[in-house]
């Protein structure tokens, strides 16, 4: 029996005739036309401007569009370039679109890609976001240059509102930087890259037949390169805009975040329980990374949601919960919004608990995820508005501050990790 | 005559005895096979009670509702409880067992008949196991989802739906029994029928003002005005 592939024959045939790449560059889209067009643009401009002498392939993995997207990739690929009248190819870009089969999921399109990248043996590999509409041509060798110095995973900063990003801000990133001891600020990358070699590593891994295999896998794969201890870097990219229709489905971007960190957790307790040294993951060109825009948040929403959740929840609390925490809770529900604030302790001590009732699995572990929604928009709340006024560098202090109350309460994760409930 | 009297007494006396005496065995027989059932049943019931332990069946039990049933009729644990009843079960199937070596006519049949209702009862058992467990596990979703979504009353939504399912599970489980079913799926159709026409009344009649607040909402969004007002959205990634 020949080995099951997850590229179709049609799609091996284009690879076969591209022959083997230096660079492969690699867009996953769904119904992304009305940016797609100008991100394989930027694509093009940078690895012609960048990486002329370079053997490269543009591959668009897209999962279903109706919307014409691959017609828009493929005529991005044709067009004339309009960046620069002096840049010529020395070689043929080649430029691929696939559709997968499965439906739309950003893990099966990322398979596609990396399954891709290992037939054409590429040395250097990138991921970027169609939904980056703030792309430059500089991207594509900040994102590949370090990849050919010899680094096996880039992973993006990027300058980002105060408020965008708040479950990673608020979740991700001090729970990845408390037990994996990394400073990676986007370990949930949109844009990224990785050598050749750990594309193989990722293409044996076996979390594409999971569900962490189709969502969050950007995530997943990030914690397997910093508990394996690759080489990392992190590239400053400059501003990601924020979406104008950003996908504010909270129930799902927790399955993707918290569900994939707490698996990740279950996976690699031996390596978070015992003490590590920082994994170094340097900042090329690193400058202020939140900008201020004032911006319409309805935070009495929010606050109304965590009292609702509470109340309602409480059944379900009480599975997952210990009952000083849940009592704490019940407290805070009771304040008024004007005194309401979600100490980082609390917030810390809560996400500790919700991980280790996923690691026991008390009740459907995907039930144990959507129960934390209406507890982060407490904490979102509180969040925004100790940040409404901050300065740049409050905001970082903030979020600094909340990374250290994660770190202080590991103890605490360990003590109740085995302890039956 | 006294003669004739003598030797019938005689004969009668020598019948009973010799149907003691093929009685007298079978009856050792049978309470040997009652006792030696009751240590199996019993063995049975002291491994069965430890894998239960063992495998936390209580802690499984518990998200059903089951445990607060239980606790509000003052009954035991669900591992002693399924423990009790594989105990019953396998000394009653022994005591049965028993009876019948004693050859009384009629009893053969009813024990047939209790061993025949045996794979009924097991399964109408493994239906209303797994149906508290489906129970539990969509109406605590539809909770998660009804809070997520910011509906209105999701606790009565996750009650509407654990009842629906218990009432759907338990005309299944009388069904296996074959225990008035006729009544009971009577019963079921007319209570789900007046759950489904309360509820189209209910959501119908009280919802009008909800559905036209929701539309009202959703065009008046696309008006240049209201997009004046819009607020941003939350950006969780």
């Amino acid at each position: 029996m020949p080995e099951e592939s997850i590229l179709s024959d049609d799609f091996i045939r284009e690879l076969m005739n591209v022959g083997e790449v230096d660079i492969l560059v690699a867009v996953p889209s769904y119904n992304d036309g009305q940016t797609i067009g100008k991100v394989v643009q930027a694509l093009r401009a940078g690895l012609l401007t960048y990486f002329p002498r370079a053997r490269s392939v543009i591959i668009n993995a897209d999962g279903g569009s109706r919307d014409g997207t691959q017609d828009l990739v493929r005529a991005a690929s044709i067009s004339d370039l309009s960046v620069s009248a002096d840049v010529h190819a020395l070689r043929t870009l080649h430029s691929i679109s696939t559709q997968y089969e499965g439906g739309p999921a950003s893990g099966v399109a990322l398979h596609t890609i990396v399954a891709a990248a290992d037939l054409l043996q590429a040395k250097a590999c990138a991921v970027v976001s169609p939904e980056s509409t703030t792309i430059e041509p500089e991207w594509v060798e900040r994102l590949l240059r370090p990849v050919f110095e010899g680094k096996d995973l880039v992973l993006p900063v990027y300058r980002r509102h105060k408020f965008d990003g708040l479950l990673i801000r608020n979740l991700v990133y001090p729970i990845a930087r408390a037990l994996y001891a990394s400073k990676i600020r986007e370990p949930y990358p949109a844009d990224f890259a990785f050598s050749g070699s750990t594309a193989g590593q990722f293409l044996a891994q076996s979390v594409w037949a999971q569900e962490e295999g189709r969502r969050g896998t950007e995530l997943w794969l990030t914690l397997w390169a910093v508990v394996s201890r690759l080489k990392l870097v992190q590239a400053f990219l400059g501003t990601k805009a924020r979406l104008e229709n950003p996908r504010s489905d909270l129930v799902n971007a927790m399955r993707e975040t918290a569900g994939v960190l707490f698996c990740s957790m279950d996976c690699y307790a031996s390596f978070w329980r015992s003490p590590q040294e920082t994994l170094e993951a340097p900042c090329v060109g690193c400058q202020p990374a939140v900008s201020l825009e004032p911006l319409r948040l309805n935070r009495k929403r929010l606050h109304q949601m965590f009292v609702f959740g509470i109340s309602e929840l409480e059944p379900v609390f009480l599975s997952i919960l210990s009952s000083a925490t849940h009592n704490e809770l019940k407290r805070l529900a009771a304040l008024s919004e004007e005194t309401f604030v979600y100490p980082a302790e609390l917030w810390a001590r809560t996400v500790y608990e919700f991980s280790a009732a996923y690691h026991k699995a008390v009740i459907g572990r995907d039930h144990i995820v959507q129960a934390l929604v209406p507890l982060f928009r407490g904490r979102a709340y509180t969040f925004l508005t100790e940040t409404r006024e901050a300065s740049a560098e409050e905001v970082e202090n903030n979020i600094e501050s909340l990374c250290h109350t994660f770190e202080g309460e590991k103890p605490y994760l360990v003590e109740i990790w085995d302890e039956r409930k | 005559m006294w003669q004739s009297f003598i030797s019938e007494l005689v004969r009668t006396l020598d019948e009973i005895l010799r149907s003691v005496a093929r009685f007298v065995p079978r009856f050792l027989e049978m309470l040997v096979i009652v006792v030696v059932g009751w240590v199996i049943a019993f063995v049975l019931k002291t491994l069965l009670r430890s894998v239960l332990k063992i495998a936390r069946f209580d802690k499984l039990f518990e998200h059903t509702g089951a445990p607060q049933l239980l606790r509000g009729t003052a009954l035991p644990s669900s591992t002693e409880l399924v423990s009790r009843f594989v105990f019953w079960v396998a000394w009653l199937g022994f005591i049965l067992l028993g009876v019948s070596v004693l050859g009384v006519v009629g009893i053969e049949e009813h024990v047939a008949s209790f061993f025949g209702f045996l794979p009924r009862l097991f399964a109408a058992l493994f239906i209303l196991f797994f149906g508290l467990l489906a129970a539990s596990f969509f109406s605590r979703a539809a909770l998660l989802s009804g809070v997520n979504a910011d509906l209105p009353s999701p606790r009565l939504i996750s009650l509407a739906v654990r009842a629906m399912i218990i009432l759907f599970v338990g005309s299944m489980a009388f069904e296996e029994l074959r225990i008035s079913s006729r009544t009971v799926i009577v019963a079921f159709s007319l209570t789900f029928g007046a759950l489904m026409l309360g509820l189209a009344l209910a959501f119908g009649l009280g919802g009008k003002d909800l559905a036209r607040r929701f539309l009202e909402k959703r065009f008046e969004r696309e008006g240049p005005e209201a997009s004046r007002e819009r607020e941003d959205e939350l950006s969780p990634l």
